[in-house]
């Protein structure tokens, strides 16, 4: 790790379409959170409260896209941060939101609303409208790196960082490439 | 003196009729493949086996290895080669490794691990293919097909009842089941078939039996599948 | 070709099968005949085939499924197919396609509801010089106008049968417009033979070499030491005869004309030396499977030279020693094959095929016609094979070559159509004559197919050697932009180019012309080309199954004004993999078209960049539109657009 001493990176981390597993996994590092924190400061995070993304030397992403917040998240990221990474199954190919492209939106939705629920489905404007089908992130905008695994480990997430702060080709080994 | 061919430089010597990667194996040489099996009749359908021989590239399950042929195989150029083709294979069908019982055992994954693949990279295709549960004892999962007919050849070749085949074509080529209703349960199907022993990926499934070996003691958890070792393992599900 | 009421689906298939000898070799031809009584390959029918021929269901529905035009589904009595080459596009079959839907209120690719027509589209049906053109139940009608389809229309809606149609809606041309060496021809029936017959009865000396010579006298011990049943019958007398016949047609130079351009008389030796197992014999394969988008050549030679063809198949097996032969018919020209049949039916009569040919005991050779059923990777000759064992029509691994194993694992030479007809000409000519022709590495003739703009679309033979700009100018083309020479998986010439020459020195065609003006968009061309490829691929192997699908993808993406430089980057690497990983031909050139657009009307591609950035290659807003039908929003969150601009980074 030779990045400069003066000038930290700011990472931004978000969960989409997914279960904050991954985030989850990030705080397995351990103790060497406080040894990035030494090259990083966090911008927007579930760590910081941030609400917006704001220019970022990394930006992680954890989650699919499944409605249109997501998109706009997303491209919020993608303007902003120098380096996107899709982080975890549901970034990488979709994941277990993505189970649901089998069925059409309509069966979805009066599954859910109406046949369970008894209700109608909802159309308040606050709440963002599901997409058509469920989609990894590097379908809508550019990724330049991925870390598999559902969750993908914390030694792994800690690798690709480590290397990407080391200005090296992030790369897995067999025991830290996984795809479940 | 036996004959012999170089791969990667490496001298392999060679039988008179044996095939490229019969030769390699028998050397303690990998080759990536997902549709040949040592027992079968090689198919050389999916192209991971890929080598140059003498500059031209061809599947090295099908071609026999000649004399001074001088074979490539693990060069970062074939490599990359055979890690788009596994991603087109994840892509084309719904391969959701987390929730299969195969994930670890399985070819396809453990193929895309030892090829360093990090992300399917093309748009997925999604298919819609239903599952099969209709057997009482085994279930296919369409979802999880490469098509490398490997069940469609045991079933034919070895169980002697056609249970499985190919129909239509291009993209849309699927594996189907021989009874009028469509249904695995209205075949002659039997779990000690051969057929129910060769999926390198997890259509075939056998019911109540999911997720028996825990992540990390799984056969791909423990070495990778380059590693010859798992050659020599029997294949049992 | 209706359906005959009188008739039970066991009646109809139990007599298909008795007439094929219950062979499931013959499968796509009995799938294909029953198929013409009852419309479609019902599950009905597939119980009946399985129990009549024995063999597991999964083997009928593999082979049905494969082809375009075996339908396990209903498609309606009448079954209407529009020929989707570009050249039928540009002569605006889309609108007469639409204007036919709409007539019959009928959605492409679905059946009518009252069950009784369904129409789509087709891949080139090979009348690219006088259409547009459709397939109704097997038999086509060319020069489509408004006119014409509704009155299509109106017949199909009084339920006519298509026999009963007007009979000028089945006059086709054969538009020969410039003849050479084979369509000048005017042989008698059974002039070939006679003069193979009398080089095969030559003194040795006199027509071979001292190299020759030498092999003929080895061939000539050989021959005796087989059994008198796998020797060739006409070579009886003279044991060398095949080697001399052979050595005729090395000497002509002849290659094959189906494109890939291999020495004729290499390949027959090669199947002629090939070693017999016990109840083997050789066989002699006619590909008339002309499915290069842009070719219709094979239809004319068959149509009006079909005796030269049939004689130059029966030289060949003269020479390599075979009994049985197979015209391997596309199923797009099932009409031409009453035609073929009466042909063969006659030289039966004229003692030219069959026992005892042309009097010499023992000389035996038939022919049967193999009907296609809609796959154009049959024209690869082991997947010509494949269909005629009544498979599904893959390409096999090779090595072994069907000259070694090829029908039923038994040597097979497998020839175009014009090369049969080249090869009984060389018989009468002689090898040396022909050599002459044409240029050092090309020697002969070569018929061309030309359509697309000019004045004068057809048929045209030439000396291999013409230049593009010659041809352009013999046919009438005006303000070319673009020649594609050889189809899809050939070449895009511009205008800089049209100095090059016709041959394998330079520009290696096998018939297919198609001239673009200035007034055609590139893209559209490529973009034809790429889908025609996917939906012809046959899913054998994975890089020309998915990679297929995928450029096919990527170039709808930019057609639709999604493209940036990621997209043109996906093409060249999909390109790379799709040549050095497909198992044939087929995934080894699909990506061509694509390839010589970008190298020469890179503007056609550029005109679509509409990003720097990378953009998605779904439309996001309309990924939302399912949502806001169901919950009846239109407000500003209720949209996503698909490009964005997200200025520097």
């Amino acid at each position: 790790m030779n990045a400069p001493e003066k000038k930290k990176l700011r990472v931004a981390t978000c969960s989409l379409a997914g279960c904050f597993g991954c985030h989850m996994s990030l705080l397995d590092i351990d103790e060497r959170i406080l040894t990035l924190l030494e090259y990083v400061e966090f911008d927007r995070s579930p760590i910081t409260d941030i609400k917006h993304c704001g220019k970022c030397d990394i930006g992680i992403i954890e989650g699919g896209l499944c409605n249109a917040e997501n998109v706009h998240v997303l491209r919020e990221f993608r303007e902003n941060c120098s380096i996107l990474i899709a982080m975890g199954a549901c970034a990488v190919n979709g994941g277990l939101p993505a189970q649901r492209n089998s069925l059409s939106l309509p069966e979805i939705l009066e599954e859910v609303y109406c046949s369970m629920a008894n209700g109608i489905i909802p159309n308040d404007p606050e709440l963002p409208l599901p997409l058509n089908k469920v989609h990894p992130i590097h379908e809508v905008v550019k990724v330049d790196y991925f870390i598999p695994g559902c969750p993908p480990s914390g030694d792994a997430i800690w690798k690709v960082l480590t290397d990407l702060l080391a200005g090296k080709q992030p790369e897995l080994s067999h025991e830290l490439l996984h795809y479940d | 003196m036996a004959k012999t061919f170089t791969i990667d430089g490496k001298v392999v010597p060679f039988e008179e009729g044996e095939t490229i990667i019969q030769a390699a194996r028998k050397a303690g040489v990998y080759i990536p493949h997902l549709c040949y099996h040592p027992e079968f009749k090689p198919h050389g359908s999916c192209k991971l086996c890929t080598v140059k021989v003498n500059g031209w590239q061809t599947a090295s399950c099908t071609m026999r290895a000649g004399e001074n042929m001088v074979v490539e195989s693990n060069t970062d150029e074939l490599n990359s080669e055979r890690r788009t083709l596994t991603q087109m294979l994840f892509v084309e069908g719904n391969h959701f490794c987390p929730a299969c019982e195969r994930s670890g055992e399985c070819k396809l994954q453990a193929t895309a691990y030892d090829l360093g693949m990090m992300t399917p990279h093309f748009d997925h295709f999604f298919p819609n293919r239903a599952v099969d549960a209709s057997h009482p004892d085994w279930m296919l999962d369409f979802n999880r097909c490469i098509l490398c007919s490997l069940c469609v050849r045991a079933s034919r070749d070895v169980d002697s009842k056609n249970v499985f085949a190919l129909t239509e074509r291009g993209i849309k080529t699927k594996l189907i089941v021989n009874s009028k209703s469509g249904k695995l349960g209205d075949t002659n199907f039997s779990v000690t078939d051969k057929a129910a022993q060769v999926c390198p990926v997890g259509v075939h499934i056998r019911k109540r039996r999911g997720f028996a070996v825990p992540i990390g003691e799984r056969r791909y958890d423990k070495a990778p599948i380059s590693d010859l070792s798992h050659e020599a393992a029997v294949e049992v599900k | 070709m209706s359906n005959n009421q009188s008739e039970s689906v066991t009646d109809v298939v139990e007599r298909v099968v008795a007439k094929h000898g219950r062979d499931a070799t013959y499968m796509v031809q009995i799938l294909r005949e029953v198929q013409e009584v009852m419309d479609w390959i019902s599950p009905e029918v597939m119980d009946e085939l399985q129990a009549a021929l024995g063999v597991p269901r999964t083997k009928i529905e593999g082979v049905a499924g494969f082809y375009s035009f075996f339908y396990l589904e209903p498609r309606g009595r009448y079954r209407v197919l529009f020929s989707d080459n570009i050249t039928d596009r540009m002569l605006g079959n889309r609108v007469l396609l639409d204007r036919m839907c709409s007539n019959l209120w009928v959605e492409q690719g679905k059946l009518s509801e009252d069950g009784l027509v369904s129409v789509d589209t087709t891949s080139c049906t090979g009348f690219c010089d006088q259409g547009p053109a459709v397939l109704v139940n097997n038999v086509a009608i060319t020069h489509l106008t408004d006119e014409r389809i509704d009155q299509i229309c109106d017949l199909i809606r009084e339920q006519v049968p298509v026999v009963d149609w007007p009979t000028e809606f089945f006059e086709y041309q054969d538009n020969i417009r410039r003849k050479d060496l084979i369509l000048n021809s005017n042989i008698a029936p059974g002039e070939a033979i006679r003069a193979a017959r009398a080089r095969a009865m030559a003194p040795s000396a006199m027509s071979l070499g001292r190299g020759d010579h030498a092999r003929a006298e080895v061939e000539s011990l050989r021959m005796r030491a087989l059994s008198p049943v796998e020797c060739m019958p006409a070579t009886h007398e003279n044991p060398g005869g095949s080697v001399t016949l052979i050595s005729e047609m090395r000497r002509s130079n002849l290659r094959g004309r189906g494109g890939a351009g291999f020495i004729t008389g290499l390949k027959w030796e090669a199947c002629h030396n090939a070693p017999l197992k016990p109840g083997q014999q050789r066989f002699v394969v006619c590909n008339a499977d002309e499915g290069e988008p842009g070719t219709f050549k094979d239809r004319i030679l068959l149509n009006a030279y079909a005796d030269l063809v049939f004689e130059g198949m029966t030289v060949a097996a003269l020479a390599i020693g075979a009994r049985r032969g197979f015209l391997y018919l596309r199923g797009e020209y099932r009409h031409m094959k009453d035609h073929l049949e009466a042909v063969l039916s006659r030289r039966r009569e004229q003692n030219l095929l069959g026992e005892n040919i042309l009097g010499v005991q023992g000389s035996e050779f038939d022919i049967e016609i193999h009907l296609g059923a809609g796959a154009y990777v049959c024209g690869e000759e082991s997947a010509l094979i494949e269909s005629l064992e009544g498979k599904r029509g893959t390409p096999r691994n090779r090595p072994p070559f069907p000259v070694t194993h090829g029908y039923l694992d038994q040597p097979t030479i497998v020839n175009n159509v014009e090369t049969y007809a080249s090869a009984a000409l060389i018989m009468i000519m002689g090898g040396e004559a022909y050599s002459r022709l044409g240029t050092p590495k090309s020697a002969g003739t070569k018929i061309h197919s030309i359509s697309g703009d000019c004045e004068r679309p057809g048929i045209y033979e030439y000396p291999f050697g013409v230049s593009i700009a010659e041809m352009l100018e013999d046919c009438g083309a005006r303000n070319v932009q673009a020649v594609q020479i050889g189809g899809p998986s050939g070449v895009l010439l511009a205008p800089s180019e049209f100095d090059r020459r016709v041959g394998f020195e330079d520009v290696p065609t096998a018939g297919a012309f198609m001239v673009f003006n200035n007034g055609r968009d590139m893209f559209e061309v490529a973009k034809n080309f790429t889908h025609f490829f996917q939906h012809e691929s046959c899913g054998f192997c994975t890089p020309c199954r998915v990679g297929t699908s995928l450029l096919t993808n990527l170039m709808d993406k930019l057609d639709s004004g999604h493209g940036s430089p990621y997209d043109f980057n996906e093409i060249e690497k999909m390109n790379q993999l799709l040549l050095s990983m497909s198992h044939c031909g087929l995934g080894r050139t699909a990506c061509n078209p694509v390839l010589h657009t970008i190298a020469k009307f890179r503007h056609v591609f550029d005109k679509r960049l509409m990003s720097d950035d990378f953009v998605p290659a779904f439309d996001l807003d309309k990924a939302l539109a399912v949502a806001r039908q169901m919950t009846g929003r239109d407000d500003e969150g209720a949209h996503l657009k698909t490009m964005v601009s997200f200025g520097e980074h």
